[in-house]
C-alpha cells in the first residue's frame, strides 16, 4: 500500500479526486476558482483605493486564501513525506524535443533547473520568462474569468459554453507558445 | 475552527497535484505537443466526476452546509474576453508551466523561485483591474 502512495498516482485516481475537491468547496457553499485569491491579494495590498475592481472586502475570500496554505502546506507533504525520487515517465518524443530546445535534465525533476532552480534565474533572459509568464497568467486568468480549476473543471462540470470556450482559448494560447514560441525563446 | 475545514481541503488538493504529476512544467509541455494521455486523463476524469456529481447533487436536491441548494456560480455570457483573456492565460501557463492553483503547491515542494511567477502574476490582475473598462469583454 504504501509503495502505491510514494509512487507518482495514476490520471484516474487523481482526476476523480480533483472533481471531489471542486465539490466539497461547493458543498461549502463556496467555489473552485484558484486564480480568483490573485485578485484578493491585489485587495489585500490596497489596491481597491485606487481601482473600482479591487474594492471588494478580502475577508469575505478568506476562506479560499486558507485553502492556498493549505495547498503550499499539501505541496510540501507530498513532496517531503509521500514520494521517493522517481523520473517523470514523460514520452521520450517530449524528452527528445526538450533536449534540443536546451533542456538537458528532463522529468527529474518537477520543473526544469534551466528555468527555475536559484543558480538559473537571475539572468535577465530567465527572469524575464518568469515574469512574463506570471504576468500572462495573473493578466489572461481574471480577463477570462477563471482558470483550470474554475473554467475547465467547475464550469465545464456544470455544463457552461463560456468555460468551454475559456479552455478553447487556453489550448490556442498554449499550443502557440510550445509549437511558435518555444523554437524562438529556447532555440 | 470554521476555516480548519478550508485548510483541509487545500492540503488535500496540494498532495493530489503533486502526486498527479499535473504541477510538472514538463506534463503542461507534454499535454501543449499531444504526446501523452496522462493530462487529458485527469482533466477529463475530473470532469466526468464532477458532471456526475453535480447531476446527483441536482437530483437529490442536496444542501449545502447553508442550508442552501447546492449550486454553482454562474459565468456571465460572451465570447471576446473567453477567447482572448484564454489564450493570453494559455501563452503563459506554457511558458511557466504552472496555473494559478500549482503555483502555490509548488513553493510547498521547495520550489522558491515560483515566488516570482506568483508576484508577476498578482501584478498582472492589477493590470487587469486597471485595464478592464477599456477591455472589450
Amino acid at each position: 500500500m504504501i509503495d502505491y502512495i510514494l509512487q507518482p498516482w495514476p490520471w484516474y485516481v487523481t482526476g476523480p479526486l480533483i472533481a471531489l475537491v471542486m465539490f466539497t468547496l461547493i458543498y461549502f457553499g463556496k467555489t473552485f476558482g484558484m486564480s480568483s485569491n490573485l485578485r484578493t491579494f491585489c485587495a489585500l495590498g490596497g489596491a481597491g483605493k485606487k481601482v473600482s475592481f479591487f474594492n471588494i472586502n478580502w475577508r469575505d475570500y478568506k476562506w479560499n486564501l486558507i485553502v492556498v496554505l493549505g495547498a503550499v502546506i499539501g505541496g510540501f507533504i507530498a513532496q517531503f513525506y509521500l514520494s521517493e525520487p522517481t523520473n517523470i515517465d514523460l514520452n521520450p518524443k517530449t524528452i527528445e524535443s526538450l533536449n534540443a530546445l536546451g533542456f538537458n535534465n528532463v522529468g527529474k525533476s518537477l520543473l526544469p533547473p534551466e528555468l527555475y532552480s536559484l543558480d538559473s534565474i537571475f539572468t535577465i533572459k530567465n527572469l524575464a520568462i518568469l515574469i512574463i509568464g506570471g504576468f500572462l497568467v495573473g493578466f489572461g486568468t481574471r480577463y477570462a474569468g477563471g482558470c483550470t480549476s474554475g473554467h475547465a473543471i467547475t464550469g465545464i462540470s456544470s455544463l457552461q459554453l463560456p468555460s468551454l470556450i475559456a479552455v478553447i482559448g487556453f489550448f490556442i494560447g498554449g499550443l502557440v507558445m510550445i509549437h511558435l514560441l518555444f523554437p524562438l525563446i529556447f532555440g | 475552527m470554521k476555516y480548519l475545514k478550508f485548510l483541509l481541503v487545500g492540503i488535500f488538493f496540494g498532495i493530489v497535484l503533486v502526486k498527479s504529476e499535473a504541477v510538472s512544467w514538463y506534463r503542461i509541455y507534454e499535454m501543449f505537443k499531444f504526446e501523452s494521455f496522462h493530462m487529458y486523463g485527469i482533466i477529463g476524469s475530473a470532469v466526468l466526476t464532477g458532471i456526475l456529481l453535480l447531476q446527483i447533487a441536482k437530483i437529490l436536491k442536496l444542501k449545502n452546509i447553508e442550508g442552501t441548494q447546492v449550486n454553482v456560480p454562474k459565468k456571465d455570457m460572451g465570447l471576446t474576453r473567453y477567447i482572448v483573456g484564454g489564450s493570453i492565460f494559455g501563452l503563459g501557463w506554457a511558458l511557466s508551466g504552472a496555473c494559478p492553483g500549482p503555483m502555490y503547491i509548488l513553493v510547498g515542494t521547495g520550489v522558491f523561485s515560483m515566488l516570482i511567477v506568483i508576484a508577476a502574476a498578482i501584478f498582472g490582475t492589477y493590470i487587469y483591474g486597471v485595464l478592464k473598462d477599456k477591455l472589450p469583454h
